[in-house]
């Protein structure tokens, strides 16, 4: 297992690099460096002004050599400021993902949980098989935004029981959760199928191993079969669906975010990219990818020790 | 066989639609990107059977012009995207070594990362600047389906080198290999056949994304640009306006849940197929 870490970080490593030198010569390739938009922002710099601030801000280099500073400095612990918000890209990056970890963690959870119980009552009761089919592949077609639009003309124009979006006004736990419900369910039905299909397949697989007939002919009960049998087999694969959906925890949702006006990292990652700011798009791109390699290399190793055949 | 027919009839029905909307808007005598200032938001009617939007723009019309962007784009990035990642996924099985290892770890890499991020940034980057032609929907659309394949990849090249490894670990291949068969024909007579039931399933998935990733582009205004419709660009509309004409909103988003089902089921009718 140790062999195993040992050789696997650094390819980790090596891959974060050349993403980071990746993300860097694209987001280089945007038209409008920071300097062009302070210009457009006050018509009383000259050419001269220009120069002098491109020099300052090292702008007059080549991207690579700008890519090189920015990477020692990151080795360094430096992150460097945002240039949207004007204080360190860390101190700006906290608040967002606090809010994704919220949002995501509570709709992956939730998914998880009903995908999974889907997946067993499909494979359990071959007469619902149809209708967790249906449901999943709804789940699947309904674009993220039509959703959450949906739920806002049913919950907050036309029922008035919830907040259409935004951050929560007041204080406390119960006006928090009144804004998390729509957003949650929005994306916990978006990811319910993926869940629910894969625990539906390997579940229904693990039930022809010869060791659930023989946990069958020695008298188990059917529920303590599918519960202590089956489940935890099943479950082996679907730890590397976990590890993907593990990057989309602090990679934050987009759309979700967009749609219920909330605060999050998929929103702050877009808007750093789209706002040239270099320093806060490359840290949050950093954290999600390393998150998602590191998450992969944690399921392999979970789902080694778990099944002693891909070991 | 139920979902395979279920889904083509899904698709043709649209591919209908797509083909007849000029016809379309030519029978109820409407522009469908003129604005008209004296049927905003109008009720269906029988000039506009699901009504106007906020422009005056007739709803019907705008549907079926986003059908042709949607499957346009659908098949097209679905088709570049396993185009290169058969290319990919057989060169990485065929040759093994650093060649699978700097493939597989690439694939590992965009795998890693945040996918609608950074399909943002590159959406919002000058068309111009990589060389491609700027403005206007067939540029755009262009424009998407290249983005979309760059990341659409990765998926199917995994697929194509799963199956094409175990097809050259075969006795048959083998054989071959021992009676002097050359490598070229020996990929395309052993190999290529073994992969085309596994890659018709990502193909036909590859389309429920792109269809998908198109709309959501769109909706956040970076794919197909106004006047031209999308169905994506038509829900960004009709999201400002959720209070005032619920309605529109309604119509865009069943059309892409729609095409995204078919092409769905679709590729759960060719697995079933294939077992």
């Amino acid at each position: 297992m140790l062999r195993i870490v040992a050789g696997r970080l650094p390819q980790i490593a090596v891959t974060l690099a050349l993403l980071s030198l990746a993300a860097y010569l694209a987001i280089g390739a945007m038209p409008g460096d920071p300097i062009s938009l302070a210009l457009m922002a006050d018509p009383r710099l000259g050419p001269a002004d220009v120069a002098r601030m491109r020099a300052l801000h090292g702008l007059d280099q080549p991207l690579l050599a700008r890519w090189w500073a920015w990477a020692t400095g990151v080795l360094r612990g430096e992150f460097g400021y945002s240039r949207l918000f004007a204080r360190p890209a860390a101190e700006v990056l906290w608040p967002a993902l606090r809010g994704s970890l919220v949002l995501l963690g509570t709709a992956l959870a939730l998914a998880a949980a009903l995908g999974v119980a889907a997946g067993m009552l499909a494979a359990l009761r071959p007469r619902w098989r149809g209708a967790v089919d249906a449901v999943a592949l709804l789940s699947q077609a309904l674009p993220a935004f039509w959703l959450g639009i949906l739920l806002i003309i049913l919950f907050a124009v036309t029922l008035g029981w919830l907040p259409a979006g935004g951050a929560p006004e007041g204080e406390g736990l119960a006006e928090a959760l009144r804004f998390l419900v729509l957003p949650v369910a929005t994306l916990a039905i978006a990811h319910l199928a993926a869940y629910a299909r894969h625990t539906a397949a390997s579940m229904a697989e693990v039930l022809q191993a010869p060791w659930i007939t023989a946990a069958r002919a020695r008298g188990n009960p059917e529920s303590r079969i599918a519960l202590r049998h089956a489940l935890p087999n099943a479950a082996v694969p679907l730890l590397s669906l976990l590890a993907l959906d593990a990057g989309s925890l602090v990679s934050g949702a987009l759309i979700t975010e967009t749609v219920f006006a909330r605060p999050g990292m998929g929103k702050l990652l877009t808007d750093a990219v789209m706002g040239n700011d270099h320093n806060l798009a490359l840290l949050a791109l950093l954290l999600v990818a390393a998150t998602t390699l590191l998450a992969t290399l944690a399921a392999d190793l979970a789902q080694r020790a778990l099944d002693p055949r891909l070991a | 066989m139920t979902r395979l027919r279920l889904g083509l009839a899904l698709l043709a029905l649209l591919a209908a639609g797509a083909l007849a909307a000029p016809a379309v808007a030519a029978w109820l005598g409407v522009d469908p990107e003129l604005p008209d200032l004296l049927a905003l938001q109008a009720a269906p009617s029988a000039a506009h059977p699901l009504g106007t939007d906020e422009l005056g723009r007739d709803i019907l019309v705008r549907l079926l012009l986003g059908a042709r962007v949607s499957l346009a784009v659908g098949l097209a990035a679905a088709l570049a995207s396993t185009a290169i990642g058969l290319a990919a996924g057989l060169l990485a099985a065929w040759r093994g070594g650093w060649v699978d290892a700097a493939l597989m770890r690439l694939a590992d890499g965009l795998l890693a990362l945040p996918s609608l991020p950074l399909l943002v940034l590159l959406a919002a980057m000058d068309p111009a600047a990589i060389g491609l032609p700027r403005g206007g929907a067939a540029a755009d659309v262009l424009r998407i389906v290249l983005i979309l394949a760059l990341f659409g990849w990765v998926g199917v090249a995994r697929l194509a080198r799963a199956a094409a490894l175990s097809v050259l670990a075969r006795d048959h291949v083998r054989a071959a290999r021992a009676l002097g068969v050359s490598e070229a024909r020996l990929l395309r007579r052993h190999v290529a056949p073994a992969l085309a039931a596994p890659l018709t399933v990502a193909g036909s998935l590859a389309v429920a994304g792109a269809i998908l990733a198109e709309s959501t582009l769109s909706f956040l205004g970076l794919g197909i640009q106004p006047p031209a419709a999308s169905w994506g660009n038509m829900l960004a509309n009709a999201q400002t306006l959720v209070f005032s004409a619920p309605l529109a909103a309604l119509w865009p988003g069943l059309a892409i849940a729609l095409a995204v089902a078919g092409a769905m089921l679709v590729a759960d009718g060719l697995r079933e197929a294939q077992r």
